[in-house]
């Protein structure tokens, strides 16, 4: 028992991401408020975020700025991850901008924000 | 020093991010759009002119971006094959926005056209990309442009039912594209790297030394699942014939032809440059997707049966379509793989000129979109009657057209004897029968003579005639000349 603990306390960050991976797909996928999809939407790929950001973490160890004039690399995290949360970031934040946009698009044509009823409302007008 | 025409692959992107942004100073539409064809024929003649010397010199080359070596930098690579795939795709493309120009025309508001032209560019652009990256995550920053791009240009045509096609379009993307991501961030965990070359050597050694079977079925299979989605993959389809019957003509043409296809070059590139086809072959994501694919190829056709809109109905026959490129990667064989890719040639010529003359048809019928009210359209424009007809009898697979030599060529390739073969020949014959059921009947239907007197548009339209005459010779030249292609594909893909 103790000996899953410690496993789960020392792999909590990859526990939480997966977790937290989860409840955004799921509610990306299910949810019908609008709105809530595009939170589901941020929260799942937060969580990616935070599993690559765990991963370049080592403990101990400082952030990738020279400093003091330490040039070893041993003494530094790893950057690379945060290079990619950076361009993940951007884009998550241009998909979310687009995807406001094109709800309250939605809403000015339907008056609800509520996905189901927009596509049975959808079904029925004429192409 | 290296070549000059090193530098061809990169100015070829550059070229469409810069000819995008520029697109909204453009003076009107107008402009735009024909800045936007000047920049499309000018990858095609690049990309065309870089695919015959690669040809001719045998060879396939890295293009460091910045000249920063190899484990730090940004890296392009280009072979004939991918070359020659972005020479074809941005040929299409500018035919697609010619051949739709008209319809566009009225189905966009003014002041918006110059937009829309931004979002082809981009599409070029990540489409270019992302047969091109070596680095997987600039492949993935390419599938999120493409994305945002491919959703906007569904909603140009402002309609209430476009707005929620797009909708659910880009909620399903973004489902496929959280998969890639979190496939791609535990691919990076395990290995380290994100240039495919390093990927490479990092995934042989793991592989060999056992222990990591699981990891990399995972990756693999979140990798395919993610870019399956986006590509209309079959059990992921419900997007698509919304999206794609529902947009402007050109939209229509651009997204089923070509931008399906990128998702699917990428996916190929990751097989065979990240895990190595062997690899692949062992962590059974081929059977998932041989399935997969025969289960698209019936039943694409089965539910375009049963649709009345033309262009819907079309949409429908993409699904069946892309279902033949996945059951070609699910053979697991490079003739497989060979067969899968002159598909994906062989369907961008066809589906954008089967959408341009659906879209002239019912033009000339002032936008009637259902079958039975487009009866007798073609003897009004004969071009597009042809045009249409060709595209029909070339997706049923009758000779000398391009979808018979792409027929021929899987069930070439099937003969690899067991389950496989009995399952991959028997779909292509019953998947044929199952095209010639609907298109038949279409093609009638636009021949035969009208129930009543329509009021008919008159004026010509030289766009579209250039366009259907450019993917009518390409129908007809992929039928019957496919040699070349085929020795690139296989020159291509032995450099992989």
């Amino acid at each position: 028992m103790q000996a899953f603990l410690e496993k789960a306390v020392s792999l909590r960050f990859e526990i939480a991401a997966v977790v937290l991976f989860g409840i955004g797909f799921m509610n990306l996928l299910l949810q019908n408020n609008l709105i809530k999809k595009i939170v589901a939407f941020n929260v799942m790929d937060s969580s990616v975020f935070l599993f690559l950001a765990s991963q370049g973490y080592i403990e101990g160890r400082m952030a990738p700025i020279v400093q003091n004039g330490v040039t070893d690399a041993s003494q530094y995290v790893n950057p690379i991850p945060a290079g990619l949360v950076l361009t993940g970031i951007v884009v998550s934040v241009s998909v979310s901008a687009f995807f406001l946009a094109l709800v309250q698009r939605l809403y000015k044509h339907y008056h609800t924000v509520d996905f189901d009823e927009i596509m049975m409302m959808a079904k029925k007008k004429v192409d | 020093m290296q070549p000059i025409y090193y530098n061809i692959p990169f100015v070829c992107i550059f070229l469409c991010m810069v000819g995008g942004i520029t697109m909204p100073l453009q003076k009107n539409g107008q402009t735009a759009l024909r800045t936007t064809v000047a920049v499309c024929l000018a990858v095609a003649l690049l990309c065309g002119g870089l695919a015959g010397i690669l040809y001719a010199r045998e060879e396939s080359f890295v293009y460091q971006m910045g000249h920063f070596p190899a484990p730090w930098g940004n890296e392009l690579y280009v072979g004939p094959l991918e070359a020659m795939l972005t020479a074809v795709f941005a040929l299409v493309m500018a035919m697609s926005i010619l051949g739709g120009r008209q319809t566009f025309m009225e189905d966009v508001l003014p002041p918006k056209q110059r937009f829309y032209f931004t979002m082809m560019c981009m599409i070029l652009a990540s489409l270019l990309a992302l047969s091109f990256t070596n680095d997987i995550f600039t492949g993935y920053v390419f599938i999120e442009i493409s994305t945002l791009a491919a959703c906007a240009i569904v909603m140009a045509r402002d309609t209430e039912k476009t707005i929620a096609a797009t909708i659910r379009y880009l909620v399903i993307s973004l489902l496929g594209s959280g998969l890639f991501l979190i496939g791609l961030a535990l691919l990076y965990c395990v290995t380290g790297h994100l240039l495919m070359p390093q990927l490479l050597t990092r995934v042989q050694l793991l592989s060999l030394a056992g222990g990591y079977h699981v990891p990399l079925t995972v990756v693999c299979g979140l990798l395919a699942i993610g870019m399956g989605i986006k590509s209309a993959m079959f059990p992921f389809y419900a997007w698509l014939p919304q999206a794609h019957g529902g947009a402007t003509t050109s939209s229509s043409a651009v997204l089923s032809g070509l931008v399906l296809k990128g998702y699917i070059i990428f996916l190929i590139r990751i097989f065979y440059r990240v895990f190595s086809i062997s690899v692949v072959r062992s962590l059974s994501i081929m059977d998932i997707l041989f399935v997969f694919g025969i289960a698209g190829m019936l039943l694409g056709s089965v539910m375009a049966m049963r649709e009345e809109h033309i262009k819907r109905m079309l949409a429908y026959s993409s699904i069946a379509q892309i279902g033949y490129i996945f059951m070609g990667i699910g053979l697991g064989t490079d003739a497989g793989i060979v067969a899968a890719f002159f598909q994906i040639l062989s369907h961008a010529v066809t589906k954008p000129l089967l959408f341009l003359s659906a879209g002239r048809l019912s033009e000339i019928r002032h936008h009637e979109k259902s079958l039975y009210r487009l009866r007798g359209t073609a003897r009004s424009d004969r071009l597009a009657g042809v045009g249409f007809t060709l595209g029909g009898l070339s997706m049923i697979g009758i000779p000398l057209l391009t979808g018979f030599t792409a027929k021929f060529f899987f069930a070439e390739a099937a003969v690899v004897g067991g389950l496989r073969m009995w399952a991959a020949i028997l779909a292509l014959a019953v998947s044929s029968v199952l095209n010639a059921l609907y298109y038949i009947p279409a093609i009638i239907a636009i021949w035969s003579r009208p129930a009543e007197e329509y009021e008919e548009l008159r004026t010509p339209n030289r766009g579209f005639a250039v366009a259907a005459v450019v993917l009518m010779a390409g129908v007809v030249l992929l039928g019957t000349a496919a040699g070349p292609v085929l020795r690139v594909i296989r020159m291509g893909l032995s450099m992989l």
